[in-house]
């Protein structure tokens, strides 16, 4: 039997440990991406690393504060200005609230469905985005707002020009916001000037979305606005999602190839708005359309 | 060979010398620069910077592996990877696997690496921040991902570039005081 002293002793070698641990994270990745059978692992490391992370958010709270502070010395012209947004903004939210009584008035008489919820009724919870991932191949983000914020799984994410994402991951005190550009996301939406409704999808790739599935000869033009739809009960419809950058209507294929960017912009700002989920009214206050048969 | 030819130019003499009269790493001063580099590594950049952020936590570990091998196991780097993981929002392992990758090439090539300053150990560095981006690429592959652009491999330059100022932090942090009862 062979005697090592304990000094010489230091366990199995390098490979073998390279080559148990390679085997460990590849049953982790598949546990991860395919089986999903422990969620919890996932939520317990999040809860050890939030420190970290709220340690790490702390120069840039700084960095804000010194922004606060400078701008503080602007006060007087921004809140004027503000103001003056603010009345613009009052006299079209007047008139919206007009329409909306009008478009309800117009759909009893119609006796068309209610529209499930308008944009202008959701609440919504301010949240900062804690981090954004180093590497290109996960487009997601980390906000600070988590379950212990009554933020729930599904909830749109939006910014001041439109929708960013929507939360796929809860921890206690942060989410994880899945991008519009992520691979596996798509949103249902409608093309502003004619109503034309489809589906775009992330092509993860940054700053770029893809509607998929329209003919050839599909009325759509270059520089178009598309807005959710509502359709599906995840985002509030009428809200900016992309606009078309370039078409590729290819006679020989079925379909055109149409590529859009997002409107909003995780970039730009640190700020974002997660909006409560749609609630689906109930089944007595939705009219149902009474199509009288043989008219048509 | 004829040993005569050696330079003596080529090995640092004094940088061996130096090394020698290093005070031992606590255990407690190793779990601290790595969790300072966890942190560093969480900073909430956005844009060119984020492109250009440099993985301080994979830097850390090759330093201790390179420097004071069997300081920190391949375990501690899986569960920091594991960390990385969650705080990236990647998947569960990806990570985990790049750090092991490092604290093997590192240990391996650590006794090697020894005899060359930190300059010169940063070409090396940035090799196996390489393979540590090529195993990452290549777990995200595994689940349909595209390749990323060139612009992906600008953090392993500038890690390469940081590991000289990290380097030599350690050393300076590291250094025994002299003592003036001595003698």
């Amino acid at each position: 039997m062979e005697t090592v002293p304990q000094f010489f002793r230091h366990g199995p070698g390098p490979f073998t440990r390279l080559f148990v641990f390679i085997l460990l994270s590849c049953l982790l990745i598949a546990e991860d991406t395919r089986l999903k059978y422990f969620p919890q692992f996932r939520q317990t490391i999040g809860v050890i690393i939030f420190p970290l992370q709220k340690i790490a958010y702390i120069p840039a709270s700084i960095y804000d504060q010194i922004g606060e502070f400078i701008a503080s010395f602007y006060l007087l012209e921004e809140n004027e200005k503000l103001r003056r947004i603010y009345l613009d903004n009052r006299e079209q939210l007047l008139k919206l609230h007009a329409l909306e009584v009008e478009n309800v008035q117009l759909r009893k008489l119609l006796g068309a469905v209610q529209q499930i919820e308008t944009a202008t009724k959701t609440k919504a919870v301010l949240a900062e985005i804690l981090s954004t991932p180093r590497d290109p191949f996960s487009h997601k983000i980390t906000l600070n707002k988590g379950s212990q914020h009554h933020i729930q799984l599904g909830q749109a994410v939006i910014d001041d020009q439109g929708i960013v994402g929507q939360i796929t991951q809860l921890y206690p005190w942060s989410s994880e916001v899945t991008l519009l550009t992520d691979k596996d996301h798509s949103v249902p939406v409608q093309v502003v000037r004619n109503s034309l409704r489809s589906v775009v999808s992330g092509t993860g790739r940054n700053d770029e979305l893809e509607l998929r599935y329209l003919s050839v000869n599909t009325d759509i033009q270059q520089g178009d606005l598309l807005v959710t739809s509502g359709i599906g009960g995840v985002y509030p419809p009428g809200i900016p999602v992309a606009a078309v950058l370039r078409i590729e209507r290819d006679p020989t294929g079925d379909f055109a190839q149409i590529i859009s960017t997002p409107v909003a912009g995780v970039d730009r700002n640190r700020q974002v708005l997660v909006l409560a989920l749609v609630q689906p009214e109930s089944n007595e206050s939705q009219e149902i359309p009474a199509i009288e048969p043989g008219k048509n | 060979m004829n040993p005569g030819k050696i330079k003596e130019g080529h090995v640092n003499k004094d940088h061996y010398i130096r090394q020698d009269v290093f005070v031992p790493a606590s255990n407690w001063f190793v779990a601290a620069s790595l969790i300072a580099a966890s942190i560093l590594n969480f900073l909430p950049l956005q844009g060119e910077f984020l492109l250009l952020r440099p993985d301080f936590l994979a830097i850390t570990i090759a330093y201790w592996n390179i420097n004071y091998p069997h300081k920190m196991g391949m375990s501690v780097a899986f569960g920091l990877g594991l960390m990385m993981d969650v705080g990236n929002a990647g998947i569960l392992g990806q990570h985990a696997l790049a750090y092991c990758i490092v604290v093997y090439l590192t240990l391996v090539f650590g006794r090697r690496l020894r005899l060359f300053t930190p300059v010169k150990q940063a070409p090396q560095i940035g090799l196996v921040l390489l393979m540590m981006q090529w195993a990452i690429v290549l777990v995200a592959l595994s689940t349909d991902s595209l390749l990323p652009d060139w612009q992906y491999y600008l953090a392993t330059v500038a890690g390469a570039l940081l590991w000289v100022p990290v380097s030599y932090l350690f050393t300076l942090l590291l250094r025994q005081k002299p003592d003036p009862d001595a003698l």
